[in-house]
């Protein structure tokens, strides 16, 4: 490429731009178009010209952890960012093993964003601590503010979002998913300017309290682009209906509650707003669904690819009626309450399907609980041959079970299987699992993320290491036998990038074997395995580009490291850490 | 498969010095013929359950804990091999005060009354800290946690064939559970797997303490250990669960036309099952349905009328069971009390039924609609 190396030869030092046959304008225009943040790191590292119209030219931002840079830097590197997201908590934070009070606080990198991105459209949180102050800060800071994405975040109320709602008047975006957030009344939908109609996703599904219907049906009537609707499930079957009518163009529909009462008229109305629906490819919601009213969605069902039935506890003969209109379907939650047949159900009529995912409903049942087993797995496995992804809550998996789903399936690039009793056996030959996870690694050589469990012992890891050739994420829990088996997986796949490991066995020697591993990985956690903070401490000496941090819990012994988290940064320590979190 | 855990991970900790040997530790290898009771938590005060949102879902489950875990260990077919599945129990001796077994512990208590997430990361620690094995010790709080594997020794040959295969595997919550005899000092027996499963927020293994505390019964096994995190479940998706595959649930507060589930648990029986109680319209039809889902449960139980023996319960002995002869018939209502069937209208009744029981009518005497605390006791 002659062109470039022209331009090479005269990079080196020079303070004067040489002319190239490849102006600047030209790269940057270019550069536009590559969106993957992946690409345009690789962009960025091609020369240093590259580098800089890579910065100039980049418009969103992603930032995978968020204390590995500080808003500085940031904004000192992107002058032109209008998007960000940004992770904070580690992600086992989700299941409560992150103290409250860890840190991933939007507030600062708001402030800074504040001063240089007066521009910024959009922001998409995951984990982090947003509190109502930021939000309110946020609606009036950015007058182009457009679209705000919370996922597992919390911290905030719904006083925050009534902010968001009386000041963003270019609002297209709300999108308020999963949060741990305070929600004292639904007050903030009304808080929408009755002029105001940008509105193209709206999404307050687990929100728990009423919001005023009418305020909400006028916002739906008014925002004539609204494309995603996820209602909480205080909205009746009546009111959804009303819902459909203003917005028959929806694409992703979240339900109410399927629940209440329906005069036949009522129900006929129902399944014609339904009938109008044809742009439907999402559905979600149906918490408390009563069967009888499920046929009044099948007209909607025709182009769904993505049915999100999570929340429904469906028995296995109502799916299956409701899967035969459901024809395009690509990706697919359900409760286990629709146990094995349901899934037979699945396999026979969902050919495309791609992701299945299937949670527990009573994953704290003491008793006997029916759930799905390995046969609910390996008759989706003979019908859904392009399933790449999946995530699986059952109580009882075989070695063979698995072997024969992953030959059917040989391309999971995602496989999440949790038996939900820790360290449990094939419950037929009582052996450990180390076969199945063997068979997913040989034959599945796509697989990038994998979460392992049942009785494992460390030639799980062995083979782990041995074939995960694209393995990035890795999730453990109560598995392995030593050291060895995390050293097999720290020296073994050379594409990790996140590993989380709870309650296994593997001590300092396992966590000082991939130190030079760490900064090539987003982060690690370990917590409640045999580290000591001398072991931390030696890391945190021999890398001082990685963060070590220890979270300790009163109480317990001080020479061992409770729960450790590492994670590369080029912003160096915290310096937000709360008193129980110590950076080494 | 694996060698023993002691030297495997004696192995292990010598090389990477992991190991704070203390001295609670050489009492528990003394202890190691396994008959002490040890709560696992030893946090017997622990009352952060209370405050819970869910602490009415918890006391529910508190008390069909021990009966629950009872009814496993008769190992029927359908449940897992007895050395798998069975649920892990507290020790409960009665013993309600944990404090002086566990010598290192009272800034445990601290965690406990303090923020549940804290008492979470206890429970998990003690939780891992069995599954290493005598020597290993994880944090020195938790020594006396490794009584799970001392017991070991003890427990029955299919016991100790599991213990084996795990030799690290952490997370073996076990745990021991006493006898269903109740003898006064329960064999702790190691029950590997069946970790126990956090409570729906809050709870981060308080609940278990509430277990033991309330459950002082020599005829109970004690309930089972929390693990915090695990199912790794997403609170908010607990949430929804909570009221959606229960409808019933009055979380929820909005009755509708939809099934209405409620468990059904019998004395003696390994495990539960669903009615949906709006597809009956009596208390007759319900007695009937009853009959026969638990038929087999009833094997030499019938008492004054029919023959003993594998013999479905007539419909009159059911209602038999009404008035105190075999069973009766019981359910939870809304406020938590245990309350006799049929004495209410079926409208009424089905609003307010969160759960039936089948129990000895020996055990009934004296239900009053107030709450059982007889029967919560036994449990």
């Amino acid at each position: 490429m002659d062109p470039m190396r022209k331009k090479d030869c005269h990079d080196s030092g020079e303070s004067v731009r040489v002319a190239s046959t490849f102006p600047d304008e030209v790269l940057e225009r270019v550069l536009a178009l590559v969106k993957s943040h992946k690409d345009r790191s690789s962009v960025s590292l091609v020369c240093k010209d590259w580098y800089d119209a890579e910065r100039w030219s980049r418009t969103h931002v992603f930032i995978g952890n968020c204390y590995s840079v500080s808003p500085e830097i940031v904004v000192r590197r992107f002058p032109n960012v209008r998007s960000v997201t940004l992770k904070g908590k580690p992600r086992f934070s989700d299941f409560n093993l992150v103290p409250p009070n860890w840190g991933a606080d939007i507030r600062c990198w708001l402030v800074v964003f504040g001063a240089k991105y007066r521009c910024l459209e959009e922001l998409r949180l995951k984990r982090m601590t947003v509190s109502d102050e930021s939000l309110e800060f946020l609606a009036l800071s950015f007058p182009n503010f457009k679209a705000l994405s919370l996922l597992s975040c919390d911290g905030f109320s719904t006083d925050g979002l009534a902010a968001i709602a009386s000041h963003c008047k270019n609002l297209t975006e709300l999108n308020i998913q999963e949060n741990d957030i305070y929600d004292k009344s639904g007050s903030w939908l009304s808080c929408f300017p009755e002029n105001f109609t940008s509105l193209e996703v709206l999404n307050f599904a687990y929100l728990h309290n009423d919001v005023n219907f009418e305020a909400l049906e006028r916002l739906v009537s008014r925002c004539k682009s609204l494309n995603v609707l996820k209602v909480n499930k205080n909205i009746t079957l009546e009111q959804l209906q009303r819902l459909l009518i203003c917005a028959p163009q929806l694409a992703e529909l979240g339900t109410g509650s399927f629940l209440h009462e329906l005069t036949d008229r009522q129900y006929s109305e129902l399944k014609r707003s339904f009938n109008n629906c044809n742009n439907l490819n999402v559905l979600s919601g149906l918490s408390e669904v009563a069967a009888i009213y499920l046929p009044a969605l099948y007209p909607a069902c025709t182009n769904l690819t993505f049915l999100n039935l999570s929340d429904a506890a469906l028995q296995s003969e109502e799916l299956a009626k409701l899967l035969v209109h459901c024809p395009r379907l690509q990706r697919l939650w359900v409760l286990d309450t629709v146990e094995d047949k349901g899934l037979e159900a699945i396999g026979s009529n969902c050919p495309l399907l791609e992701e299945l995912r299937v949670f527990p409903s009573d994953p704290f049942e003491e008793g006997i609980v029916h759930g799905v087993t390995e046969s609910g797995f390996i008759a989706v496995s003979y019908g859904c041959r392009r399933l790449h992804y999946v995530l699986y809550f059952c109580r009882q998996m075989t070695n063979a079970a698995v072997a024969t789903i992953v030959q059917n399936c040989p391309d999971f690039t995602h496989f999440r299987l949790c038996i939900m009793n820790p360290c449990q056996p094939d419950y037929l030959s009582n052996e450990p699992m180390d076969e199945a996870f063997c068979a997913v690694v040989k034959t599945c050589t796509k697989l990038r993320r994998l979460a392992v469990s049942g009785l494992l012992t460390d030639l799980t890891f062995e083979y782990i290491g041995k074939y995960a050739k694209n393995l990035e994420t890795l999730s453990v829990a109560f598995a392995g036998s030593s050291d060895w088996g995390m050293q097999c997986v720290l020296g073994g796949c050379p594409k990790l990038r996140k590993l989380e490991i709870r309650d296994c066995p593997f001590g300092n020697a396992a966590l000082l074997s991939g130190f030079e591993k760490y900064e090539s990985m987003r982060s690690l956690w370990m917590s409640d395995c045999k580290v000591t903070m001398n072991g931390c401490r030696f890391l945190a000496k021999e890398m001082p580009r990685l963060n070590v941090e220890v979270m300790k819990e009163d109480g317990n012994d001080d020479s061992q490291a409770d729960k450790v988290y590492v994670y590369r940064s080029v912003a160096g320590p915290r310096r937000d850490a709360p008193p129980f979190v110590l950076t080494l | 498969m694996s060698p023993p855990l002691l030297s495997a991970e004696e192995g292990e900790q010598s090389n990477v010095s992991l190991v704070a040997s203390s001295p609670s530790m050489d009492c528990i290898s003394q202890n190691g013929s396994g008959l002490k009771e040890r709560n696992y938590m030893g946090l017997s005060d622990c009352s952060s359950v209370d405050s819970s949102p869910v602490s009415s879902l918890s006391e529910e489950k508190k008390n069909n804990l021990n009966l629950k875990a009872t009814e496993l260990r008769l190992g029927l077919p359908g449940s897992q091999s007895p050395d798998r599945k069975p649920e892990l129990c507290l020790l409960n001796t009665g013993k309600l005060d944990e404090k002086p077994l566990f010598p290192l512990l009272p800034s445990k208590e601290g965690i406990c009354s303090s923020s549940q997430k804290n008492v979470v990361s206890g429970n998990k620690r003690g939780f891992s800290d069995t599954v290493d094995g005598f020597s290993e010790v994880k944090s020195s709080v938790y020594t006396t946690g490794n009584w799970m594997y001392h017991a070991v020794s003890d427990s029955e040959s299919p016991q100790s064939v599991g213990q084996g295969k795990f030799p690290g595997s952490s997370g073996m919550n076990v745990v021991l559970s006493s006898r269903p005899s109740g003898a006064q000092s329960p064999i702790m027996k190691e029950l590997p797997t069946k970790v126990l499963q956090e409570r729906p927020h809050a709870t981060n293994g308080t609940s278990h303490n509430n277990n033991t505390a309330t459950n002082g019964n020599s005829s109970a096994p004690a309930p089972k250990a929390q693990v915090v995190g695990w199912p790794p479940i997403r609170s908010f998706r607990k949430n929804s669960l909570a009221t959606t595959s229960k409808n019933n649930d009055e979380v929820d507060g909005k009755p509708g036309p939809g099934a209405l589930f409620v468990k059904v648990s019998m004395d003696g029986a390994p495990y539960l099952r669903k009615v949906d109680l709006r597809t009956y319209s009596t208390y007759q039809e319900l007695s009937t349905a009853l009959e026969k889902m638990f038929s087999c449960f009833t094997i030499g139980q019938c008492g004054s009328q029919g023959a003993p023996g594998r013999e479905m319960l007539s419909e009159t002995k059911l209602r038999d069971l009404l008035h105190g002869s075999e069973y009766v018939l019981t359910y939870e209502d809304k406020d938590g009390d245990w309350m006799l069937v049929g004495d209410v209208p079926w409208e009424m009744f089905i609003d307010s039924c969160k759960r039936l029981k089948i129990m000895k009518g020996s055990d009934a005497i004296g239900l009053a609609p107030r709450a059982m605390e007889k029967s919560r006791n036994r449990n």
